[in-house]
């Protein structure tokens, strides 16, 4: 479905999660955080440019991986972004959510 | 005189040994298989055994049995795979020199990964069921618990059979039932995840299930550390669960061997292309079963659908033909239910699990995703379909290694 984010339509699934990258930009960001209540400093966007960063290598991540990137231990991880934290960052760096896989 | 090594007799190695026994020609090629353990465990069984459904007769047998004659097994301590010299390297200093080499090393927990999970109470009120030791102590235990609050716990993901900690809880919501405690217990299912399953349509008939059985569900949970003393889970966030009894899926990792030989990822399973089942590293090494980081479930339904094609890839692989780029990640799990039901579910990395038939579309006999005593005695059946036909490399009848769309409800 379409959504009106930061001013422009972007693809987004049931559950808020871009569809396509290349949509992405600071303001869509931004709003997006706003939405799930994520005041964002500069220490959320060094975490956000990593984890983008690791998509588009297609590395899979993970909180684990995460925390021992060198950029964000996991306790800093969940007090930046609360709760589930790996879902929020990625929301927010518009990526899709990770598939836990089984 | 060639070589192909096969580092681990566990499932999926021991499947391998007996597909390529057939597939080789014997003038040409020594097929080794390398596991310095004397027994084969039916890993499914660690689930029945703490409920003393199965004995440890049941699931446990001697690996020599299940390798075929013709290919020599080597008891022995590896110490580590140097792959630019295609080598195996022994603890008693042996050398092992390798054309082919198939890793089926698999995957264990590691408790040690979490703070406090491998502490004081470690089996002794904090318990784990993937391993043999595990399972057996915590069958002790239940055996004489007079109730309380049990805690069954997934650490994080990647696991071993992601459905069997669901099971777990299912077939302990029964156990307490027919002992008539079932009052004096209250079950939580604590899971990373976001709810029972990874899989939409699945996870909302597993947490149905789980509401029906008076199961209460904490998702989202990554935990930071296990507290002996007070007896409870805190996670990173701060949330705390506490537990009389934690039962607990600690980290899974593969093969230390792995980190030693540089093969691994950060939880030590190698990089694995997820439809030849070649290692992304070195064209000459093939990854099966558990060992790989292929996104497909780690379970033994995987590893045989994986044997079929991997079979048919090594023999291309020797020829210098191209690899078949057929492995689609299909899993078959039965999802025991307790009360003498089960589930089944049937899927593959693009298609989740659904409702339908299997494995005769329209047909069944057994039913997906839903709840039949059918589907229980299939999995009670698997025990011996486990030693008879799929250690042996034996087509299972009417089931294909590729996922088979038809007979099922896909929206």
């Amino acid at each position: 479905m379409e959504k009106i984010i930061a001013g422009k339509p972007i693809e987004v699934n049931e559950e808020g999660y871009l569809k396509n990258f290349s949509q992405w930009n600071k303001e869509v960001g931004e709003e997006i955080a706003k939405e799930v209540n994520v005041p964002l400093t500069p220490r959320h966007w060094q975490v956000v440019d990593y984890i983008q960063d690791e998509f588009k290598k297609e590395v899979p991540l993970s909180i684990r991986k995460i925390g021992k990137s060198g950029v964000v231990d996991i306790k800093e991880f969940y007090s930046l972004f609360p709760n589930a934290p790996l879902k929020t960052a990625t929301k927010i760096a518009g990526i899709p959510k990770p598939a836990s896989c089984i | 005189m060639k070589r192909l090594v096969i580092l681990g007799a566990g499932t999926a190695g021991t499947m391998m040994a007996n597909h390529l026994q057939h597939e080789l020609d014997k003038n040409d090629w020594e097929i080794d298989i390398i596991d310095e353990r004397e027994e084969h465990h039916y890993q499914p069984g660690y689930l029945f055994l703490p409920f003393d459904i199965y004995e440890p007769d049941d699931i446990i047998k001697s690996i020599k049995e299940f390798i075929p004659k013709g290919v020599r097994l080597i008891q022995d301590k590896i110490e580590m795979v140097a792959a630019d010299e295609n080598l195996v390297k022994m603890k008693n200093g042996d050398q092992l020199h390798y054309d082919v080499l198939i890793i089926a090393t698999g995957a264990k927990i590691a408790p040690e990964e979490v703070e406090g999970m491998k502490g004081s109470e470690w089996h002794k009120s904090v318990f784990d069921f993937y391993t043999f030791e595990g399972s057996l102590a915590l069958r002790n235990k239940l055996r004489e618990w007079e109730g309380g609050k049990l805690v069954v716990h997934i650490t994080e993901m990647p696991i071993k059979c992601p459905v069997a900690p669901l099971e777990f809880a299912f077939l302990a919501d029964s156990f307490f039932k027919h002992k008539h405690i079932r009052d004096k217990v209250e079950i939580t299912y604590v899971t990373p995840l976001s709810g029972a399953f990874t899989k939409p349509k699945a996870t909302e008939a597993l947490d149905h299930l789980l509401q029906d059985k008076n199961i209460k569900i904490e998702s989202d949970f990554a935990i930071a550390e296990v507290d002996n003393e007070n007896k409870k889970i805190i996670d990173y966030g701060g949330r705390e669960i506490p537990f009389d009894l934690l039962v607990t899926v600690p980290t899974n990792k593969g093969d230390e061997l792995m980190e030693r030989s540089g093969l691994g990822d950060e939880l030590n399973y190698v990089p694995t292309n997820k439809a030849t089942l070649q290692s992304l590293a070195h064209k000459n090494i093939f990854v099966l079963g558990d060992a790989s980081n292929i996104p497909a479930s780690k379970a033994g339904s995987v590893a045989h659908f994986e044997a079929e094609i991997l079979t048919e890839n090594i023999l291309r692989f020797i020829k210098d033909e191209p690899l078949k780029e057929e492995f689609d990640g299909h899993a078959n799990c039965f999802i025991e239910t307790g009360g003498g039901k089960a589930l089944l579910i049937d899927f593959n990395y693009t298609h989740e699990p659904v409702e339908g038939t299997f494995p005769f579309p329209g047909v069944g006999p057994l039913r997906l995703l839903k709840e039949s005593r059918m589907n229980h005695m299939g999995k009670l059946a698997f025990r011996w379909i486990y030693w008879n036909v799929l250690l042996k490399g034996t087509h299972i009848p009417f089931v294909s290694a590729t996922m088979q769309e038809s007979g099922k409800h896909f929206a």
